[in-house]
């Protein structure tokens, strides 16, 4: 089969590789160029869009023996990923980058010139699993190693895109695993530590980088009775159960800790309140994406529904209808933002995927 | 999978006969500035390759001053220009250029401008021809502060040769000197130092079937040039470093090659080229050809198009995988194709000029060759096309202030 194997410079997606090449695949290494700032060389801190990334996977190919092109999706990257980022925060939401990424660049803009250019498959060094059914569609599941499942954020890819993507590492017992392989083979970032940031915000301020692109604007942090209890410098930059850097004068009347519990955008105010007040029993999403057609939740189907990247998962009853997918929970959830992705799961496999647009408390 | 290479212009095969004397001289030791046995057998090689090289170009031994390549030749002779014509004359700050130079002149023009001088890049036409009337004007009003002019001979990325006989006549009523990067003509068109009225010329060994990391500057004896690196002072005081013996003879053996057969090579090359670009016209008629019709204004050995709405990645990637060789244009050092300078500069868009193909032919091209890229062309231009091509403009991102 043709493959093209996406290269970010990292270990994961270097061991994929290998293993499609094992497999017998032909396959090619592609390194997405993803930052306007081509030339920047940074070391320290991890990202997908650096100098020393392209070279690191560069190395990769060269001692894999496939070849190695550079493909420039800046332009799609831009719009795509980093201006939903934007406009998603300026809307009081909290996305995750990592989604749309996977939604529109690897698994849409990587993937349609993939397919045009002939190649079969896209492999990439994600942690998750795709199994064949017997009708021919697929199934995503997650990760055998389950700290470092990535199917949270593949879900929004949906069934059909994952007939053509290959997840090698989806059977990777552990991390420790998949570096170890890279050793025996030569490869030169076996031990590169691990990306944790949002890679298109260097220096890991993400509240610096809203302020630089969407510009300041001062405003009031309130309480519930709507008394001013602190400022800050833009709502946006806010996520409801936040508790740090909120910078707030005086202690509350009850002595304890406060949390963003609301973000008004259009009022430009940030209200916070005790603990309690972060519950929700139901969550409404949109932009609902149901992978398993041969499990539709028309009327409610009782399930497990993660509403962050590395967040336990939490019993429930999901139903979609009309473009939306509600979720009441058997528990209450503290501090579910919106605009993060809520993945619903039948035990290891994904069920469906929605933005979520709402929680109400109980 | 047969290969055909069609980048000669990025670097070309060496000749067998330069790779036999290139090996066997890495068999010999000595260093040429040694006064014993060994070190005059060695220092004789690099005479006997000065001399070869001098007569192959026109030029007198003692006007070849050997470097590491073109890049440095280039350096040399534009920064050693302006550092010693501005010390006879402090009123000469002026330095002159045009707008498709190689990087390795246009950015050391560059870098003297950043440290006083004042940077005049000549305007070039559609076709990528200097303008010299700009030059008249420039000398004309600035003669007496123009420090140096430096005017490639042939263009590397769409071969428009340049008048560098008309920039001479007018740089020289004024007693300017003119360098000259003519990388590109050695081996492709007549060129010879003596009677061209440069005052220095660079020249790469690799260009013309000689090995990678050996050029010269040709140099008159009067052009007083300031070295870049300080050390032993071995070519005229001016460039430091050990001779490179081996590279000196493998260098002469290509240069006497490829002068010697160049009138042939060259019509060959041009009905070549001929062919290509009826080919590429009749499988692509929207591809426009960039540089000069063929012809004497126009290198034969390199053709240059633009691919309308052509992502480059993606006909590079299918002309490579088929074995075939051209260039899709620079890259910057992570590996992402750039729109070129020299396309921009001939009045392209930026999409235009991010949507290029060179094809660049030498000495072991062939018809098959030609034909290959003619054959896998449609495909790549229809895959390419239904990606989209080339930079887009950029929408300005959500309730941001732009970057």
């Amino acid at each position: 089969m043709k493959v093209l194997a996406a290269l970010s410079g990292g270990v994961d997606s270097a061991v994929a590789a290998a293993r499609a090449v094992d497999a017998g695949h032909d396959v090619v290494g592609i390194h997405m160029a993803l930052s306007r700032n081509r030339d920047e060389f940074r070391t320290g801190s991890r990202g997908c869009c650096s100098l020393e990334d392209s070279s690191d996977a560069r190395r990769a190919a060269d001692r894999l023996g496939i070849p190695y092109y550079v493909w420039d999706l800046s332009d799609e990257f831009e719009d795509r990923v980093v201006a939903d980022f934007l406009s998603e925060y300026a809307s009081g939401r909290t996305p995750n980058p990592c989604v749309r990424c996977n939604q529109h660049i690897k698994f849409e803009a990587l993937l349609g010139r993939a397919s045009t250019l002939g190649f079969e498959a896209v492999c990439t060094g994600h942690y998750a699993r795709v199994a064949l059914r017997d009708d021919g569609a697929r199934e995503l599941h997650r990760a055998i190693d389950t700290a470092k499942d990535q199917s949270y954020v593949l879900a929004v890819i949906g069934a059909e895109r994952l007939s053509l993507a290959m997840f090698p590492l989806g059977e990777a017992t552990s991390k420790a695993e998949v570096r170890a392989e890279a050793q025996a083979r030569g490869l030169g970032v076996s031990q590169k530590p691990d990306s944790y940031d949002i890679c298109f915000i260097a220096d890991g301020d993400t509240q610096g980088f809203l302020q630089r692109r969407l510009g300041g604007r001062p405003g009031d942090i309130v309480d519930q009775a709507g008394t001013v209890v602190g400022s800050h410098g833009g709502a946006y930059a806010f996520t409801v159960g936040q508790r740090k850097g909120l910078r707030l004068g005086r202690p509350s009347a009850d002595g304890e800790p406060r949390y963003v519990t609301e973000v008004r955008v259009d009022a430009n105010e940030v209200v916070v309140g005790p603990e309690a007040l972060l519950s929700v029993t139901r969550l409404e999403g949109d932009e609902v994406v149901w992978l398993a057609a041969d499990e539709p939740a028309a009327v409610p189907r009782r399930c497990v529904v993660q509403v962050r990247a590395h967040g336990e998962p939490a019993p429930g009853r999901v139903t979609v209808a009309g473009g939306r997918m509600l979720v009441e929970f058997d528990a209450p959830m503290r501090g579910v933002a919106a605009g993060q992705a809520m993945v619903a799961y039948a035990g290891t496999r994904v069920l469906g995927q929605a933005r979520v647009a709402a929680g109400s408390a109980p | 999978m047969a290969l055909h290479y069609l980048d000669h212009a990025a670097t070309t095969p060496m000749f067998a006969a330069a790779i036999e004397a290139l090996v066997d001289e890495l068999g010999h030791a000595g260093n040429p500035s040694a006064l014993h046995r060994s070190g005059r057998l060695a220092r004789a090689v690099v005479e006997d390759g000065r001399e070869a090289i001098a007569r192959a170009l026109g030029a007198e031994p003692a006007e070849v001053v050997f470097t590491s390549g073109g890049t440095e030749a280039d350096n040399l002779a534009i920064k050693g220009l302006w550092w010693s014509r501005t010390a006879e004359d402090p009123r000469r700050t002026r330095v002159v250029t045009s707008a498709v130079e190689h990087h390795a002149g246009l950015d050391s023009v560059r870098w003297i401008a950043e440290r006083g001088a004042t940077a005049i890049v000549l305007p070039v036409d559609r076709e990528g021809v200097v303008n010299v009337d700009a030059l008249r004007d420039e000398v004309a009003a600035h003669g007496d502060e123009i420090a140096l002019v430096s005017v490639m001979g042939a263009n590397n990325e769409v071969g428009a040769v340049q008048p560098v006989d008309e920039v001479v006549a007018v740089a020289s009523s004024r007693g300017i000197p003119v360098h000259s990067d003519v990388v590109q003509a050695i081996g492709h068109i007549p060129f010879d130092f003596g009677r061209s009225g440069l005052a220095t010329a660079a020249v790469s060994a690799h260009k013309f079937g000689g090995p990678v990391g050996v050029g010269a500057l040709l140099a008159r004896g009067n052009v007083d040039l300031t070295p870049l690196a300080h050390g032993g002072g071995q070519e005229r005081k001016a460039r430091s470093g050990t001779l490179n013996a081996a590279g000196v003879r493998a260098m002469s053996v290509a240069a006497v090659e490829a002068v010697g057969s160049m009138p042939s090579e060259s019509s060959r090359l041009a009905d070549l080229q001929r062919d290509l670009i009826a080919g590429v016209r009749a499988l692509v008629p929207e591809a426009v050809l960039s540089g000069p019709e063929p012809g004497p204004r126009c290198l034969p050995g390199i053709t240059h198009f633009v691919f309308p709405g052509c992502a480059p990645e993606a006909m590079l990637y299918v002309l490579d995988s088929r074995g075939v060789e051209a260039s899709n244009g620079s890259a910057c050092t992570a590996g992402v194709a750039q729109a070129s300078h020299v396309l921009l500069a001939m009045g392209r868009t930026p999409s235009e000029a991010a949507s290029t193909m060179r094809i660049s032919l030498g000495h072991t091209s062939s018809r098959e060759d030609v034909a290959a890229l003619l054959e896998h062309l449609p495909e790549a231009v229809a895959k390419a096309r239904s990606i989209g091509g080339g930079l887009r403009a950029v929408a300005p991102a959500a309730g941001g202030p732009g970057r």
